[in-house]
């Protein structure tokens, strides 16, 4: 029951604030606060049944299809709620005392949204999988459309036509697995896992790419990433945080869930490509960071260079590759929704993003600037903050990967800890430092921004300090995502 | 007292955290009294430390928790207490103490003075973190640790555009070493599956690991890139002179005390690693003889005080790596102790001067400062001395003994870091004969404000003069005694390897020859500088008033390069080649929508025609496909 309340929590609360109106941003808030305690909950109870997955709930859905309506929590599903429980609650946090226009629709998609993204991580069956896939998808396109900047239309057709694209072929593969299954059609993740293994090489080969594409788009990794900084860009804050700190991570899930046990043939052929790609993204999109000045677009380049070292490591075939990969997942998702709010206030205080037009936040939020200042610590992977943690996983674990380049891809992806100190520091020497220039409006943190960024500091620095709760939740997912 | 070991760095933490937390309620005064009290608590706890260590004679881990486990990694968060690390503590917290002290009364017009002293604890904990860490991954922590430390307090004054860049420089300098260290990290944990020190050093004493010499060679070359980013070496050391863009006393922290010390610390610290790696040693050698040699040439042309001392900096510590390429690693560990009493003596005396001449740091409008601050000029002069290698005084001996070894290895470079020896013979003593002697060539204003410092800045100084003088006798050379009091502590922990004794007679003749040579120098300094003439340099001269035009080199290869092939793919490649790929297709889409709309014509005879066709394409297929 319980996993089925962290989807129903979101969904029924989402349709409640429809109608909502001026109340729905404390319905939403208490949602996302009870979703996290649930996940808690969960996370509790599954320690005490056993290591591996907690199921529940296998109902036929579609019986003509083989599909069921499963849902079952691992330690990378359970960490992963939890991440969208915390990164849910921190949005409705510091948006509260933002007016937002026809608000009840605002917080009832971003609830529908909330929804999907946890049906993404619980489902364990493909077709359900998809739906909920789907289901966290459509309401972005509508929260981009109607509340998003000047650009919007035209960002969000590029945006949908990427992910729709990624999506249908990510369906037809899908479906292709489930007619493969010996016993009869079915999409369940054990059938489709036996029937993809049991695959000849060289379909499994074609199949990789079919249901890849809608993940390294989502991920997103070079070069399908053009949409991202765009929309990003043209978001409204709340919703490029559910981008960017969770859908991320359905693209990076879905490699480890949906195709590395899938098609291991398919995977062990192509995986040198895909770390090609990713380590090329590391440094392409670190150096593009470089050069931005719009605070969003050098935060979205930054991103894009830190999920090349995912995606690269989620292919070293390594099992502290894999468990790095979770911590990471987490510590991102906290960091760069941490970045975002702090982007948003400087934009709504300054009235601009361009960092050539900010300086002297130390003088002017000095508040502000300390917790700029400790995310971007973490953003650059400074040891004792969380980042430190994940990164230097990642890099062991690919350093020790199975290909033959893996030092090489080490060595390149490593670059990066350079070049994201240099735009990093960057952005802080511009907007924190140098002469003060003028608030437009408002002060330092207001007592909402307060409570919702000391979350994250406080991930930042306990995290990184002691991470073994975070170690421990996901320690069996090193051999259970490797075949 | 070893179990308390977490205490040496928890205190500086606790300081930290007070006034990084209440930095805008506490008070100045109190701010620097909870920043010095807090280190003088660890330097209590490393004194205790000490004296246990040196009765013991052994070492021991202490185990504080789990860090990071994942498999078959295990990485604890464990500190090593031995020789080694128990006399950097008392580096650390003694000559920090100093420095925090100096600082009340330095710091005290400026209005973030409480956050300065929780930067100022923050760093030293790092620097403890360093050194105590019992395993690579944690001397990591600290390394990046003391990397920010630098950052923020070199930036310390940030609304002023040239510091913060200063500060960017010195971080992003750092990281390039940082990846190296990082690299050879995991090659140590590819090889040996652990960072413990015990466990590596052990696994290779006990030669049952089946790694060849080219590995060991690689994992000691990409350590000590690390130490070039951090240790400031050929070719990472320019952001050293930069980061006194700081406060002068955070220029002594960073100098003697803590950060540039930490990669002669983790040399020292694999010396078992390094004994294996000749072509990773040699590499040291040459590197730091090189530092050594173009850091003192540059010295001698800088007008700025600071300046002066930040090249002595690099140029010191280039002999310290020098020392520890020829495998003298206790001589270098003895030059660094050494160099912390005489540099933190000489930079926080060049605060004094600053402070005395109202923020004036050009030697060409100063002079005759004697008269006027009698004890900075008279521990200034032993700083000198002590730094130029004359007999008597700390620097002698640890320089000395770098010498020595340094001729037993290779006559040739015996020579040129002989040279390097008398150019810093010689700049010190231009820089002393301008600053204190003579008469005084700035306004008239700032002469009515010449005034000696209050007693907070005066006693750290004279304290470490004392240091800087008696410091040298825990090392005697082996003509007057032959007992090293300092090799013999730290024996248990750094295996020299390969130095060979000089006979009785070469060394004396050594020792005379660079002594005879050292006082000529300041002879020459002493006539150059009489009648000082300050005409624009031309020549060499200008080439090394503009530090051998190094910035600018890098500046035109490596920083352009990167904006402009930036500037490109952001320009060309992300916009034009994969965007407009992606847009094609989105046209395409909208084109084809175009198109495929005159198929909707309203004729329901079409829509007929269409469905039958489209149904029997499905029937044909699944008829051939699925059958």
């Amino acid at each position: 029951m319980i996993l089925t309340l962290l989807i129903l929590i979101p969904l029924v609360a989402g349709i409640i604030s429809m109608f909502a109106k001026g109340a729905a941003k404390g319905i939403a808030l208490t949602a996302a606060i009870a979703t996290t305690v649930t996940t808690v909950l969960l996370l509790m109870a599954m320690n005490a049944v056993a290591t591996g997955g907690y199921t529940e709930w296998s109902i036929p859905w579609i019986p003509t299809l083989g599909a069921n309506i499963s849902l079952m929590a691992d330690g990378m599903a359970g960490m992963l709620c939890l991440l969208t429980g915390i990164v849910m609650t921190v949005v409705f946090i510091t948006n509260w005392n933002k007016d937002v226009e026809n608000p009840g629709s605002f917080y009832g998609l971003m609830l529908l949204s909330q929804a999907g993204i946890t049906g993404v991580f619980l489902a364990s069956d493909a077709l359900l999988f998809y739906f909920f896939w789907e289901l966290a998808l459509i309401p972005v396109y509508f929260l981009c459309s109607q509340w998003g900047g000047e650009k919007r239309i035209a960002v969000t057709f590029k945006f949908f036509i990427y992910t729709f694209l990624g999506s249908l072929m990510l369906l037809a593969g899908l479906i292709y697995l489930s007619l493969q299954n010996p016993g009869g059609d079915s999409f369940a993740w054990e059938n489709i896992k036996r029937a993809g293994a049991s695959l000849p090489v060289d379909q499994q080969q074609w199949l990789f790419w079919l249901i890849f594409i809608a993940f390294a788009i989502k991920m997103p990794i070079f070069p399908f990433h053009t949409w991202q900084p765009d929309t990003y860009e043209q978001s409204p804050t709340p919703v490029t945080i559910v981008l960017s700190a969770l859908m991320v991570k359905m693209g990076v899930f879905g490699v480890l869930r949906w195709l590395l046990p899938v098609v291991p043939e398919g995977v062990a052929f192509w995986s040198d490509t895909v770390m090609t790609l990713s380590v090329i993204g590391i440094v392409y999109a670190s150096l593009l960071a470089i050069v931005q000045t719009d605070l969003k677009r050098l935060v979205a380049y930054s991103s894009i260079a830190h999920m090349g070292l995912m995606s690269a490591a989620a292919f070293a075939n390594n099992g502290v590759a894999t468990h790095g990969l979770m911590v990471q997942m987490f510590n991102h998702g906290i960091n760069i929704a941490g970045m975002w709010v702090i982007v948003s206030m400087i934009e709504q205080r300054w009235g601009t993003r361009n960092m050539k037009e900010l300086g002297g936040m130390a003088i002017t939020a000095p508040l502000m600037t300390i917790t700029l200042v400790i995310i971007s610590l973490a953003n650059i992977a400074l040891p004792l903050t969380n980042g430190f943690i994940g990164e230097f996983m990642l890099f062991n674990g690919l350093f020790s990967g199975t290909s033959q380049y893996s030092m090489t891809f080490m060595v390149i992806a490593g670059l990066g800890i350079i070049l994201g100190a240099i735009y990093t520091l960057n952005m802080v020497q511009r907007t924190a430092y140098g002469e003060a220039v003028a608030l437009k409006q408002g002060g330092d943190l207001t007592k909402n921004e307060y409570i919702g960024l000391a979350i994250i500091i406080a991930l930042i620095i306990v995290l990184g300090v002691y991470p073994k709760p975070l170690l421990d939740l996901t320690a069996g997912m090193a051999t259970m995502v490797m075949p | 007292m070893t179990n308390l070991v977490y205490l040496v760095p928890l205190f500086p933490l606790i300081g930290f955290l007070i006034n990084g937390i209440g930095w805008r309620k506490i008070p100045k005064s109190a701010g620097g009294v909870i920043g010095s009290v807090a280190v003088l608590a660890s330097f209590a706890v490393s004194l205790g430390i000490f004296f246990e260590v040196k009765a013991a004679g052994t070492g021991t881990t202490v185990h504080l928790f789990d860090f990071i486990q994942s498999g078959s990694l295990n990485i604890p968060f464990i500190f090593q207490v031995d020789a080694l690390s128990s006399l950097f503590l008392l580096i650390i917290t003694g000559v920090g103490f100093l420095i925090h002290v100096y600082s009340t009364s330095y710091m005290h017009d400026d209005e973030g003075m409480v956050k300065y002293f929780a930067y100022l604890n923050l760093f030293v904990f790092s620097m403890l973190l360093l050194v105590l860490g019992g395993n690579y991954l944690i001397m990591f922590i600290g390394w990046e640790g003391v990397g920010l430390c630098s950052y923020l307090l070199i930036g310390f004054w940030f609304k002023n555009r040239e510091y913060t860049n200063a500060a960017k420089k010195a971080f992003v300098m750092n990281r390039i070493g940082d990846l190296g260290f990082l690299v050879g990290m995991l090659l140590v944990l590819f090889n040996f599956g652990t960072l413990s020190y015990q466990d590596l050093f052990g696994q290779i004493s006990a030669g049952t690991s089946p790694v060849t010499d080219s590995t060991y060679n690689w994992i000691a070359i990409c350590f000590f890139i690390g130490a070039m980013g951090k240790s400031a070496q050929l070719p990472l050391y320019t952001w050293l002179p930069d980061a006194m863009a700081g406060p002068t006393p955070v220029s002594a922290l960073i100098h003697a005390a803590t950060m540039v010390t930490a990669g002669i610390y983790m040399i020292a610290r694999s010396s078992v690693l390094y004994n294996l790696a000749p072509m990773a040693q040699d590499l040291v050698a040459v590197i730091g003889l090189a530092t050594a040699i173009i850091a003192a040439s540059i010295a001698i042309k800088q007008y700025d005080i600071k300046k002066v001392l930040a090249y002595s900096t690099v140029s010191q510590l280039g002999f310290m790596f020098l020392a520890l390429g020829v495998g003298a690693y206790t001589t270098a560990v003895f030059h660094v102790m050494t160099h912390a009493f005489f540099k933190a003596l000489l930079f926080l005396g060049s605060g004094s001067v600053i402070h005395a001449m109202g923020g004036e740091q050009d030697i060409r409008k100063m002079g005759g400062l004697n008269k006027h601050m009698k004890i900075t000029g008279i521990t200034f002069l032993i700083g000198c001395l002590a730094i130029a290698g004359i007999p008597g005084l700390s620097g002698f001996f640890s320089k000395d003994e770098i010498l020595a070894s340094v001729y037993a290895h290779s006559p040739v470079m015996y020579y040129l870091a002989l040279g390097a020896a008398l150019m810093t013979a010689f700049y010190m003593f231009r820089l002393y004969f301008l600053t204190f002697t003579g008469k005084f060539r700035g306004t008239h204003e700032q002469e009515h404000h010449l005034h000696e410092s209050p007693a907070a800045i005066t006693i750290p100084l004279v304290v470490l003069a004392i240091l800087s003088i008696v410091g040298g006798y825990i090392g005697l050379p082996p003509v007057i005694s032959e007992h090293h009091t300092l090799n013999a502590y730290l024996a248990p922990v750094v295996s020299n390897f390969n130095v060979h004794h000089l006979e009785h007679a070469t060394e004396w003749m050594l020792m005379g020859l660079s002594t005879g040579l050292v006082i000529i120098m300041i002879g020459v300094a002493y006539s150059l500088t009489k009648n000082p003439n300050f005409a624009p340099n031309t020549g060499i001269a200008k080439v090394l008033e503009n530090k051998w035009y190094v910035d600018e080199v890098y500046d035109a290869v490596i920083v352009r390069p990167i904006a402009a092939l930036s500037g490109l793919l952001n320009n060309i490649v992300e916009r034009m080649g994969i965007d407009g790929a992606v847009n094609g297709v989105g046209k395409l889409v909208n084109w084809s929508g175009g198109k495929i709309r005159l198929f909707q014509s309203g004729q329901v005879g079409f829509y007929i025609f269409a469905m039958v066709l489209g149904i029997t394409v499905l029937f044909a297929i699944s008829f051939f496909w699925i059958q």
